[in-house]
């Protein structure tokens, strides 16, 4: 790993691109393992969550009765990992009657031309 | 230029893999170079040998396979979705305690770090999925 | 940038969020069942139309021809194959595709 690294150089705009709800697809889990493992390439990562992705994010996870693991802790593991930028649509919070208050981490709530333009100044867009 | 491609999804039940492997097609006929395909979620399917596939359509996983031969291609399965799906080489079985392996010619198992040193080292990163 | 799309107009969202998100100026790539929003006279249409004025529409020809609709494209649409596929690829900084 320490060769890839040293091989890298310049420092990337690394922006993930959250679309989806948690549980009904692996999507949301999956994308989170890459920003996990992508942490330790010290490139500059930005979260986005925007149409459904923003339940990712949602307080009081109980997944007992669907059998499923709780994965929702591990955004709040993120910034030990000094992924930070956590980037939420609000419009699309409102179109899903959710508030800031309801999300379990911290993030910053920007409007959708604000998102687009950060989507915009990236170098690399991942989509799961 | 150089492009990593990231497949998200398996073989026949999307048409991600086919639009990722005729990308790839003429990315290399136009002379630029696949860094890597990266396969990931239920993309890391398309490496299984285990497909008999009808005779009269396209073999997708052999398909993948030759392209790699024949440009000597990086085709990487993302390990931890390959061990929820159940996609081994012969190290991997022996690992977990599986008694058989079924990855197929050309493709190998690797973290999810290949997927990132493809966007650092590339030009360019193109998202294949539902 | 380009933005790709790959899921029916019909099935998901997924073009109405590229085109709510796009920046002005984008080349917006439609592949796989997506190319359906380039059709006449569907409940689209109009959305596309307008799209039209700030972005070029792109849809791939294979995807289409497969899907028997190649007549059907509405004017305006710039068709490409694999090919030109890649020569959006090279000629944009980057690609984000719409799931």
């Amino acid at each position: 790993m320490s060769d890839e690294m040293m091989e890298g150089g310049a420092v990337k705009k690394f922006c993930y691109v959250n679309r989806k709800a948690p549980y009904g697809t692996i999507y949301a889990l999956e994308s989170l393992e890459v920003v996990l493992i992508g942490a330790a390439f010290e490139q500059d990562v930005s979260l986005v969550f925007i149409d459904d992705g923003v339940y990712q994010l949602t307080k009081g996870q109980d997944t007992a009765d669907i059998g499923m693991k709780n994965f929702s802790p591990t955004y709040r593991a993120l910034e030990m990992y000094d992924v930070e930028k956590l980037y939420v649509d609000k419009e699309a919070l409102e179109a899903r009657g959710l508030s800031e208050e309801d999300l379990l981490v911290d993030v910053q709530v920007m409007s959708r031309e604000e998102i687009a333009g950060l989507m915009e100044e990236q170098d690399v867009v991942l989509t799961f | 230029m150089k492009f990593t491609i990231q497949v998200n999804e398996g073989p026949y039940t999307h048409q991600a893999s086919d639009s990722a492997y005729k990308f790839c097609e003429a990315a290399l006929a136009k002379g630029h170079e696949i860094f890597r395909v990266f396969f990931y979620h239920d993309g890391v399917n398309n490496a299984t040998r285990l497909t008999t596939p009808p005779q009269d359509d396209r073999n997708i996983v052999n398909r993948w396979s030759d392209l790699a031969a024949k440009h000597n291609l990086d085709l990487v399965v993302c390990v931890a979705a390959a061990q929820r799906r159940g996609i081994a080489d012969e190290d991997e079985a022996k690992r977990n305690g599986k008694d058989a392996n079924n990855i197929a010619p050309g493709f190998r198992i690797s973290g999810l770090g290949q997927l990132i040193e493809g966007g650092i080292q590339s030009d360019r990163l193109v998202v294949f999925g539902d | 940038m380009l933005h790709t799309v790959n899921k029916s107009p019909f099935e998901k969202n997924s073009l109405e969020s590229c085109l709510a998100y796009a920046h002005k100026g984008s080349t917006i790539l439609l592949i796989e069942d997506g190319v359906y929003a380039a059709l006449q006279n569907t409940a689209v249409a109009e959305m596309l139309k307008k799209a039209m004025n700030d972005f070029t529409i792109c849809a791939l020809e294979p995807d289409l021809k497969a899907r028997g609709v190649r007549a059907k494209v509405m004017d305006g649409i710039k068709l490409v194959d694999y090919s030109g596929f890649v020569d959006l690829v090279v000629e944009n900084d980057k690609v984000q595709a719409w799931l």
